[in-house]
């Protein structure tokens, strides 16, 4: 008796899950099947309609989109923004979390405190002020200006995470190697660096998707030539519906990449946005 | 470290040493400033100094000339649209976090039932990948508001008609001065008294030939039958010949009959038989006793069709915006909930259960009070992300409605470089950002501080 309950349960269970599991599914492909058809076509009825008409679907829209100049262009300045960007702070973070976790300076405690009390500044803040800093160092509009602001506002996070994992390492490891005469910088590449890859990996990929999926800090900083993809998609959204055929593929350009590392990296993923989440 | 591991060597060589001590140290420390340098630069040129400059940028005016004080901060609570900005975000703190943390809880405990778990739970946090502009678009296209287009009001709308019914013939109406009298409420009568035995024509236009549904057929055979003693017989057809040459008012022999159209036998106010009719738009009311009756074509067969939810109209969008929310971060409470979850002592739940407790009793009295910790983790968490939420609102609300669904950041934005260009104003409402994150600052500081101990 007690079992069929439970079975029963289970049961409701499972179909409760399979219907939340489809609400999420369902936005998602509807996203992907509208890419695949003609703006004709999407006018005419809903995606779901192709389902029953696969003749609709076609990756026509997909080639266009690989002649369209603009999208192309800031498909690869989203590129040269999160590669540098992602590059630029785990290795200053990675030095200075080492320094914060085992080396002795002045005023490192309270320094600390103010990484940590930066974590959760707003990036809201930064943008008026940053601007007219960038427009008097000729940096504004440019990618290496879009780099620099992710770079600072990814910082915080990034320094306190390596911080507090090198800081686990044991005090042991690192006095052999001094012992041995090695420099700090020596111990720092050939030590603390591979010792810290899982940290190290957890946080390029966050900070990677972070800053792929940025609009914000781009709609400002970068101008015509340098914004990538989410902008050049954003300016086109006033005209939502008529370009649904620029617009679905160009979404789903942008969401394939950060989705496929997603599923690549499952598990550093996870955790850095665990971790990324005192944000 | 560097400097007790050196004094225990210099212990040993007292004298020569300890200048060559003091000589390592103080490199060690220049190599130590140098490994924080550019950590520290770019923190304080682009984090640090931008914070200071937007506080005081915050007590000037719009062109930043005049000093003007608290002016901006007071400014904010009288102009309507930051009011409606502190309002709607006021909306996000409060409604967003807690569906979240809830919704999350429920399905952190449910999904350990199954065999799938991490096929859900991956599918769930896959929308953390996604940019929010890639998700508004999503949304947006789910939202449309045309039950033809936007997925959300498909649903409704046949929800809507399954329950309700729809109305086949939403155009259709009758001439003037054909017999037909046209109802307040949308309704179609016959105006003079019909009696058993006889047959009426009840005629409309306004259909358009390929709107007839499939199937209807001419209405000319069934015109012509004449109607038993206690019966009244008819026909609803189109007054219409396609082509041209049929007669106003008359059945033709091209002209359909219009089927399933409900039709009523009403008696003193009173509706005594009602019947749908067929293929070829005939009707009959058998059996009805002798006296007056009108015949009656009721509105529901005129309703215009249900057009679902206004989902990106005024009243709407704060909510439609949220459930997109809800749909990106829903994974993340549940996969850092299930994080705590899986830590729960199972001694203890085992135990309930060996005394009896139902699955409800143990959720209510154990799980839930031992994960508040985590769940008051992720509570915070959200709290500060949906205060800063932008990119949705920005990308999701249509122009029109922009202002309807504005928030604090969307509206940083606009004052400041959307058309509105009042850095101060725009200054000060960051800086309000920023105070409403302060608590969550010496939480952390305090969290921190305390793990150093």
């Amino acid at each position: 008796m007690n079992a069929v309950r439970r079975g029963l349960g289970n049961g409701l269970v499972q179909a409760f899950l399979v219907v939340i599991g489809l609400i999420w599914l369902t936005p998602l492909a509807g996203l992907f099947l509208s890419s695949l058809r003609s703006a004709e076509d999407t006018a005419k009825g809903g995606w779901w309609t192709a389902l029953a008409a696969p003749g609709q679907l076609s990756f026509d829209n997909y080639s266009a989109l690989l002649k369209n100049a603009g999208i192309i262009q800031s498909f690869w300045n989203t590129v040269l923004i999160s590669v540098p960007t992602t590059v630029l702070v785990v290795a200053v973070a990675a030095l200075a979390g080492y320094a914060f976790a085992w080396l002795d300076f002045p005023a490192r405690e309270p320094l600390f405190l103010l990484v940590v009390a930066l974590l959760v500044v707003p990036v809201q803040i930064g943008l008026l002020p940053v601007a007219k800093l960038f427009g008097q160092l000729g940096l504004f509009g440019t990618i290496p200006g879009v780099v620099l602001f992710h770079v600072a506002y990814g910082l915080p996070f990034a320094v306190f995470l390596l911080r507090n994992y090198f800081a686990e390492m044991p005090k042991e490891m690192l006095e052999a190697a001094r012992m041995d005469g090695g420099s700090e910088w020596r111990i720092f590449i050939r030590l603390v660096l591979p010792v810290g890859r899982p940290a190290l990996a957890s946080l390029a990929i966050f900070q990677f998707l972070w800053v792929w999926n940025d609009m914000l800090v781009a709609l400002l900083f970068a101008d015509s030539s340098s914004q990538p993809l989410t902008v050049e998609l954003q300016s086109q959204i006033r005209q939502f519906g008529s370009n649904i055929d620029v617009l679905a593929p160009g979404a789903f350009l942008s969401l394939i990449v950060p989705v496929v590392v997603f599923f690549a990296f499952q598990r550093h993923f996870v955790q850095g946005v665990m971790a990324g989440s005192v944000k | 470290m560097t400097a007790t591991t050196l004094a225990k060597e210099a212990g040993s060589a007292p004298v020569a040493s300890a200048g060559r001590a003091r000589r390592t140290r103080r490199r060690g420390r220049i190599i130590a400033v140098l490994f924080v340098l550019p950590a520290l630069l770019l923190l304080g040129a682009l984090v640090v100094y931008p914070v200071v400059f937007s506080v005081g940028r915050s007590f000037f005016d719009a062109s930043g000339t005049r000093f003007v004080g608290g002016d901006n901060y007071t400014e904010m609570f009288r102009d309507p649209a930051t009011l409606k900005a502190i309002r709607n975000t006021t909306i996000w703190v409060v409604v967003a976090p807690a569906l979240l943390t809830g919704l999350g809880l429920i399905l952190a405990v449910l999904v350990e039932k199954v065999r799938w778990a991490t096929a859900f739970k991956l599918l769930l946090f896959m929308p953390m990948a996604v940019s929010f502009l890639a998700a508004g678009i999503i949304f947006r296209l789910a939202y449309d508001e045309d039950p033809d287009k936007g997925v959300l009001n498909a649903a409704v709308v046949s929800v809507h008609d399954a329950f309700a019914g729809t109305s086949s013939y939403p155009t259709a109406r009758a001439r003037e001065g054909q017999g037909l009298i046209h109802g307040a409420d949308g309704s179609y009568r016959t105006g003079t008294g019909v009696s058993p035995g006889d047959s009426v024509t009840l005629g409309l236009v306004g259909v358009l030939p390929k709107d007839l549904p499939a199937g209807a057929g001419p209405a000319y055979a069934a015109a012509g039958r004449s109607a038993a003693p206690d019966e009244v017989r008819g026909v609803v057809y189109l007054d219409f010949t396609p082509g041209g040459g049929g007669r106003q008012g008359e059945v033709d022999r091209r002209e359909s009959g219009l089927p399933e159209m409900k039709v009523e036998a009403v008696r003193d106010g009173r509706t005594v038989a009602s019947t749908t009719t067929a293929s070829d738009g005939s009707f009959r009311f058998p059996g009805l006793a002798s006296g007056a009756y009108t015949v009656e074509l009721p509105e529901s067969n005129f309703a215009p069709p249900y057009q679902g939810v206004s989902w990106l109209g005024r009243t709407l969008v704060t909510p439609a915006i949220i459930g997109a929310y809800l749909w990106i971060w829903t994974g993340f409470a549940m996969v850092l909930i299930g994080a705590g979850l899986s830590t729960l002592p199972r001694d203890a739940l085992e135990a309930a259960r060996m005394d009896g407790a139902n699955e409800w009793q143990i959720f209510r009295r154990i799980t839930v009070p031992l994960l508040a910790p985590v769940l008051t983790v992720v509570f915070v968490t959200l709290v500060i992300n949906v205060m800063k939420v932008f990119d949705l609102v920005y990308i999701i609300a249509p122009g029109p409605v922009q202002e309807d669904a504005t928030v604090l950041a969307t509206q940083m934005w606009l004052v400041s470089f959307g058309g509105g260009n009042n850095q101060g104003l725009g200054s000060a409402l960051g800086v309000l950002l920023l105070l409403l994150v302060i608590p969550a600052m010496v939480f952390n500081v305090r969290r921190f501080r305390r793990s150093q101990r």
